[in-house]
């Protein structure tokens, strides 16, 4: 690979997936108080991506970045990033949530300034569900994506080979960077880090960036109104049979069978 | 006001199952619906839609046949759609919530500065609509007052609009040449081959979890009963990370959303990721030796006990049923 990497790895901080989110009083969110937050699954897995390309490869990569946009909080996301061994991170400090389409547009501007030529992110980030982030910067940028990758091969001429897993099966495109990759769940299997570590980034400075100073002219004003949260319908409780021939009747006067 | 949707095809120009719900989404919207094919093999797409789906509103069929937009390459098909959006008629753009709906939206979103609402599950009017988040543990109304709505229909939440026949649409070609080709190059795909109903449209699916040790015996056990009951196959995470079977079969919030008549997990725990996936199935049937297993909070019927014996026996009993 002739052009050396410059690896941007951006991070979500999100409600830990451990956790059962319920529906907040103000019926606006979920609530969170004293919940456990952790890295969005997805974007470990870049982490982890980005890491195994450069131990693969060490002379390719010149660079692995991780940034997070979100509360003050997200360092602590980011400081696990450093100890499993991102080379830096930075913060981009914002107290509310803000939408894929403005995300992507501090993102964009953040590769511009910072010179990255590779992008890979989490395919969804799993409190909101939109799966957008990655397809926009991708767009904003004027670079071609590789979404939902399952797996991720550089070549001798300067391309990546990406397969994706589909709706039918899996599919391989192949570009060259710059290029914009979201991680699927099977790419790889992110590493635990241990305490040593950790500690040994505890104190470490992480940048501070603000949108109002850093990003001024980035437009991050949302687009949607949410009007409100609320819990889905819940089920009646089900019943428990005691035997096989129970369950075949059940579904016979149901008309299933 | 019209509706743009683009119709999904597979390999062969035919149309995707998903297109039904998605057609039925679009009638909601309560505007004439424009219909759209892309890929050298869009015409045959067009013909498969006039033979076979009835649906009130739509009047015309669009095809763009540059074989660029074969494979629905996002970086060649968004510029075609930011294109077309731009005719003030289309109010609304629907694609399904499929895995190449979700990889063409938002990057048709970026390129025209638009934030698309994703996984619709139910329309309340022309701007106003409900989404799942945090893996369906939520349910978010958004309204939308941007000129246009571009929106993914979650299509096991809409019913299919009639098969038969579309009388009277008029199918026009739209010129394309692609402009500033991006360097991406489709190489290949790897379809998982399968006689069996699609997960996305089948009325009866059969899902197993990682009670299941091996590849053989998952086969040995789910194949009877999924033919016994002419359903589709699927799967948990933890059955397809074990090997058990090919990942196309993954229910859950980040594999497919599924929402059958009749469901029926075997040896599944029920994790909250599992669930996003399948709860709204008509009747769900949990079999589990674990009595405490979260799936049975979710299920209708429940049996508690060891399903290589259970299967087997309902295998039995279902064909004797029919019979």
């Amino acid at each position: 690979m002739s052009a050396k990497l410059k690896i941007l790895v951006p991070v979500k901080r999100v409600l830990d997936h451990q956790v059962k989110p319920l529906v907040n009083a103000a019926r606006d969110g979920v609530a969170t108080q004293g919940c456990k937050f952790s890295i969005n699954p997805f974007d470990d897995i870049a982490v982890e991506e980005a890491l195994r390309l450069q131990a693969a490869a060490p002379g390719a990569v010149e660079a692995t970045h991780a940034v997070s946009i979100g509360p003050t909080k997200a360092q602590e996301v980011l400081r696990n990033c450093l100890a499993k061994g991102i080379g830096s991170a930075a913060l981009v400090e914002t107290g509310e949530a803000l939408e894929p389409l403005a995300v992507a547009k501090v993102l964009a501007e953040y590769v511009r300034q910072q010179g990255f030529n590779m992008v890979i992110l989490g395919k969804q980030a799993i409190d909101d569900d939109s799966a957008c982030t990655g397809q926009m910067l991708a767009a904003l940028l004027g670079w071609p994506q590789a979404t939902n990758a399952c797996k991720v091969a550089l070549d001798s001429s300067n391309g990546v080979s990406v397969t994706r897993e589909t709706d039918s099966g899996e599919e391989t495109v192949r570009a060259p960077v710059p290029l914009v990759i979201t991680t699927d769940l099977r790419l790889n299997q992110p590493r635990y880090v241990g305490l040593s570590k950790l500690m040994k980034v505890k104190r470490t400075k992480i940048p501070v960036l603000t949108l109002e100073k850093d990003f001024k002219d980035v437009d991050v004003k949302s687009r949607l109104q949410t009007v409100s949260v609320d819990e889905p319908a819940t089920k009646q409780p089900g019943v428990m049979l005691k035997d096989v021939d129970e369950l075949v009747q059940k579904l016979s006067e149901a008309k299933l069978l | 006001a019209s509706t743009l949707a683009l119709i999904e095809t597979n390999a062969e120009g035919k149309l995707e199952p998903s297109c039904l719900n998605l057609l039925d989404a679009a009638k909601q919207l309560n505007n004439p619906i424009v219909a759209l094919f892309v890929g050298s093999k869009a015409a045959i797409g067009a013909q498969d839609l006039q033979d076979s789906v009835k649906c009130e509103g739509l009047s015309k069929i669009l095809v763009a046949k540059d074989s660029s937009l074969d494979h629905y390459l996002p970086e060649n098909v968004s510029p075609l759609l930011a294109d077309l959006l731009k005719d003030e008629e289309y109010t609304h753009f629907v694609v399904s919530s499929s895995s190449v709906g979700k990889n063409i939206l938002p990057r048709l979103g970026a390129l025209i500065d638009n934030q698309p609402v994703c996984d619709v599950i139910k329309i309340l009017g022309p701007t106003k609509f409900i989404r799942p988040i945090y893996a369906g543990n939520a349910l978010a109304t958004i309204e939308c007052p941007q000129t246009k709505k571009l929106l993914s229909i979650r299509a096991s939440a809409f019913p299919a609009v009639e098969t038969g026949k579309l009388e009277g649409a008029e199918v026009a070609e739209v010129p394309f040449t692609l402009k500033d080709a991006l360097p991406i190059e489709w190489v290949s795909a790897n379809l998982t081959k399968t006689s069996r109903p699609e997960l996305g449209s089948a009325k009866v699916i059969v899902t197993g979890g990682r009670a299941f040790k091996d590849k053989e015996s998952f086969e040995k056990y789910m194949v009877p009963l999924a033919d016994s009951l002419n359903a589709a196959i699927g799967a948990t995470r933890a059955a397809v990370d074990n090997g058990l079977c090919d990942n196309s079969l993954q229910i859950g919030q980040t594999g497919k959303i599924v929402a059958p008549s009749l469901y029926i997990a075997v040896g599944v725990s029920g994790a909250v990721q599992h669930l996003a996936g399948m709860k709204d199935s008509g009747t769900i049937v949990a079999i589990n030796n674990d009595p405490d297993a979260p799936i049975f909070k979710n299920a209708d019927y429940g049996l508690e006990g060891d399903l290589f014996e259970i299967v087997p026996q309902l295998t039995e009993k279902i064909n004797a049923a029919k019979a």
